[in-house]
């Protein structure tokens, strides 16, 4: 009964989105005043709806309702309690609820800070959101319902696949769903700004925050995925350009690009349409993914259960809505006509640069990712793309995009004059080159030409970005939260460079059989087999190696890798032990008995892998800080108060906004 | 035409590529599994019915078969079990059963239970057996034919519309009348994936 109550409050959902589409859209076109009013009430309402149905699901889940059909198919009554709970976005039906929820939630959050924008600009915004709303609470429940009832009930459910029993994934599809639904919000105030043909670039001081947030989210979401992957598939890999992660992928560097054009847009009123196209291809491409993801046309490890009619209904409503929105985009942005210049070596210039490279960088992981696809349909048989094409191909754009960030952040507005911080930079550039060689060759010392090219454009970064802020200090002068946030996430970019730079050149791997007693050397460290034990857990059981790890003789630390059976399914599951630390981390995983008591063990050794991670987590408080500082400054409270440069005086080398 | 428009009209090739994809996913799915039009892969496993007695991939020349691989940890194969039974009335083809990680004695109350479709059932403890076989996930059904070559993949829950649409075409069109387990048959593989 409490189940029915569930799909019947998603069925209200539906309702409400579909009032508040209607009314938010239609309210200002009719110059109806009071239809406005319904709008956030409409939205209010959906969010209350769709809570309630999440809540029901839950409910289901934590009592074993197994005549459930999704949670029979997802869960298990010997789960514990916290994997039930979670379970709930553990397969393709739950995990649309999700979607559904957390684009609740950002509608909520424009909700609650819409008085800062004009009336009928927010409520065609929400009248977007709300068709966007309608269309994936339509797909749910035509095509996968999470309410459906098994009927005669299953005795007992099919348990959670073992992989996804693990804490992290308690976050990461809400913090990854937060980042890519986030984007749905700078695509709703994108669509309104074209609905109303605004002229002035308002919209874009308004959509800078909720771009900024998303991103920020998208950030973690990916890097959290990664780190997870890392860990719990125990190959110890942390990218592995499949479909899935490239989904993900590309929305974050579209809406890194959106980030630094909407700066120019909002500051300097240029590059309009073009901002407008990257606010609209962001969470495109977010919906792209969740098409992929969802239809079966690609093949991924990620892969929902494959159904090709859901795979139409979500083709469809792509057409309705990205296709609606590059409709209108191609009416509309003609009259976004953007009349100020600026010169070559100018701050303008290079986030154009940035912009068309990040641009270029999602085109090759887009590619990339479709190529099996295009392959397919254009009748060349099967293709596979992995990371032979990925990682060369994706450093052609990016590392000139990387060379040219210390000089982007401190280039003046208009004018191609470095001025007085060429000096820092020069010296700042200096430092990396010494730190780079004395790292990539002293410490680690390896053949790969790219290793301290990659290292310099690290450090460069890093060092740029505080030469701001350590300036400003020095003077006493504060330190805006714009300029400290920039700064916080070009420091987390540059750690992510040299941590991806050092992984990529100084892992060693062995895979190697060992039997009790037996080491093995891998770089600098001993690895040695000291035998294991069985081990039974809460739903598995499995085998649980011991591994001690010495350096020059000194003991470094006792891994535990074990290799798990979970009962229900069957899954055999490999979980890595691994030591980490600042500056490397060891990992040891069980590969296969190999009889007489020996295993055969995967050792490796990852110099600066938390980098990676650690960088993408400071990029995105950087994104953070820069947002909750505008909010205390009230900056956000009214664009009236804000300059309007539309008319910019300077020179008139560039007409039109899109480069 | 105006600049503007090229994003709308990338947005349509894109579909059109996407389109394709839809078309061919389902093909993607019931996969052209390697196997077809091969010899099954050859295997050994224990006997669910009779400890004493291995069911091995000889079992399966010299008679039409339908290999079925299930266990009663799938909700899919509780779904299935009704066709499979009806199939089994029908008395065509013996269904030779696979049990996936499963546990014996959860394998055989549920045949008590539910009524036993299986001419014979394997018990592969391990999944290894099907590894062999390309299995994703349970349940997935095999045509055999009598030569002991793959005929047809069935990824799925197995229905009466299924049996009827892909599977009875196949044994029809290279022998015409009912087989038996037992009775020779001399059709060679004609109805491989060519056919």
């Amino acid at each position: 009964m409490v189940v029915e109550l569930g799909h019947y409050a998603l069925i209200l959902a539906l309702m409400l989105a579909a009032a508040q589409a209607f009314f938010g859209l239609a309210g200002p076109a009719l110059k109806r005043e009071r239809w406005l009013a319904v709008v956030p009430s409409a939205a209010c309402g959906q969010f209350v709806f769709v809570a309630l149905a999440v809540g029901v699901l839950v409910h289901a889940f934590v009592n074993n309702d197994f005549s459930v059909r999704y949670v029979a198919e997802t869960s298990n009554s010997v789960l514990p309690l916290f994997y039930r709970v979670t379970a709930l976005w553990g397969a393709h039906e739950g995990s649309m609820l999700l979607w559904i929820l957390v684009l609740s939630l950002w509608t909520m959050a424009l909700v609650a800070n819409m008085r800062h924008l004009p009336p009928s600009f927010a409520a065609r915004a929400l009248g977007v959101l709300g068709i966007i709303s309608c269309c994936f609470l339509l797909f749910t429940l035509a095509t996968s319902n999470p309410f459906v009832r098994l009927i005669p009930a299953a005795p007992d459910g099919n348990d959670l696949n073992p992989v996804l029993q693990d804490p992290a994934f308690a976050v990461h599809p809400p913090i990854l769903y937060m980042g890519y639904v986030g984007f749905s919000v700078s695509f709703a105030l994108a669509c309104a700004a074209m609905i109303e043909g605004r002229r002035d670039q308002l919209w874009a001081h308004w959509m800078r925050p909720w771009t900024v947030m998303a991103w920020a989210f998208l950030a973690c979401g990916i890097a959290l995925g990664s780190w997870w992957a890392y860990y719990e598939l125990g190959w110890g890999g942390f990218w592995f350009w499949d479909p899935v992660e490239n989904a993900s992928f590309m929305p974050w560097l579209v809406g890194t690009a959106l980030i630094h054009s909407l700066a120019v847009t909002d500051k300097r009123g240029l590059f309009k349409s073009w901002t407008l196209l990257l606010a609209v291809t962001a969470f495109s491409l977010s919906l792209l993914g969740t098409f992929l993801v969802r239809s079966g046309v690609l093949v991924s490890v990620h892969s929902f259960a494959a159904d090709p009619s859901r795979g139409i209904f979500i083709l469809v409503l792509l057409v309705l809505m990205i296709g609606g929105a590059l409709g209108l985009y191609a009416w509309r942005a003609p009259l976004m006509k953007s009349a100020a210049g600026f010169d070559f070596l100018s701050r303008e210039s290079f986030l154009l640069f940035n912009n068309i490279l990040l641009t270029i960088a999602a085109a090759v992981v887009f590619g990339g990712t479709l190529a099996p696809l295009i392959a397919d349909t254009l009748g060349l048989g099967t293709l596979s793309v992995g990371p032979p094409y990925f990682n060369p191909s994706f450093l052609v754009p990016i590392l000139p995009m990387l060379s040219l960030v210390a000089l982007g952040m401190h280039a003046r507005w208009r004018r191609g004059r470095l001025g007085e911080a060429r000096r820092p930079l020069l010296l700042a550039l200096g430092v990396s080159l010494v730190l780079a060689l004395a790292l990539s060759l002293g410490v680690y010392g390896h053949p790969f030409k790219l290793t301290p090219v990659g290292a310099t454009v690290g450090f460069w970064i890093i060092l740029s970005a505080l030469i701001d802020p350590v300036d400003r200090l020095r003077r006493r002068l504060s330190l805006p939260a714009s300029v400290a946030g920039m700064s916080i996430a070009h420091i987390g970019l540059g750690i992510f460079v040299l941590g991806i730079t050092f992984v990529q050149s100084n892992t060693i791997e062995r895979d190697i059989a060992l039997k009790p007693g037996e080491s093995a050397p891998v770089g600098a460290y001993r690895f040695r087999y000291d035998g294991g034990q069985d081990i039974v857990g809460p739903n598995y059981e499995g085998f649980r190696g011991k591994v001690s790890i010495t350096r020059n003789g000194e003991p470094v630390s006792v891994l535990y890798p074990e290799k798990r059976r979970y009962w229900v399914q069957g899954t055999v599951q490999t979980t890595a032990a691994i030591a980490p630390a600042f500056n490397r981390d060891l990992l040891a995983a069980l590969g296969e008995d190999v009889g007489a008591g020996a295993w055969s063990l995967r050792l490796q050794y990852r110099p600066l892998i938390r980098f990676v991670w650690v960088g993408a987590l400071i990029m995105a408080i950087g994104g953070v800080t820069a947002v909750v500082g505008r909010r205390q400054r009230g900056l956000v409270a009214s664009g009236v108060a804000l300059p309007l440069a539309t008319t910019a005086p300077g020179g008139i080398r560039e007409q039109g906004g899109a480069p | 035409m105006n600049r503007f428009v090229l994003p709308l009209a990338a947005f349509v090739l894109l579909l059109v590529v996407l389109l394709v994809g839809l078309k061919r996913a389902p093909d993607k799915n019931n996969l052209p599994s390697p196997l077809i039009g091969k010899p099954v892969p050859q295997f050994t496993l224990p006997n669910l019915f009779d400890t004493t007695q291995p069911l091995s991939s000889e079992a399966l020349k010299g008679h039409w078969s339908l290999v079925n691989v299930w266990g009663t940890w799938c909700v899919e194969c509780r779904a299935e079990h009704a066709a499979l039974l009806q199939i089994k009335q029908e008395a065509r083809v013996p269904i030779i059963g696979i049990d996936w990680k499963d546990q014996d004695e959860d394998a055989l109350t549920w045949l008590a239970q539910l009524g036993n479709p299986y001419e014979r059932v394997g018990t592969d403890h391990e999944g290894r057996v099907a590894i062999d076989w390309g299995v994703y996930g349970a349940p997935e059904s095999f045509l055999i034919n009598p030569s002991g070559t793959v005929v047809y993949k069935h990824i799925g829950a197995m229905t009466s519309q299924v049996w009827q649409r892909e599977f009875l075409p196949r044994v029809s069109a290279t022998i015409g009348k009912p087989v038996m387990p037992g009775v020779p048959a001399s059709a060679p593989a004609a109805a491989g994936p060519g056919a």
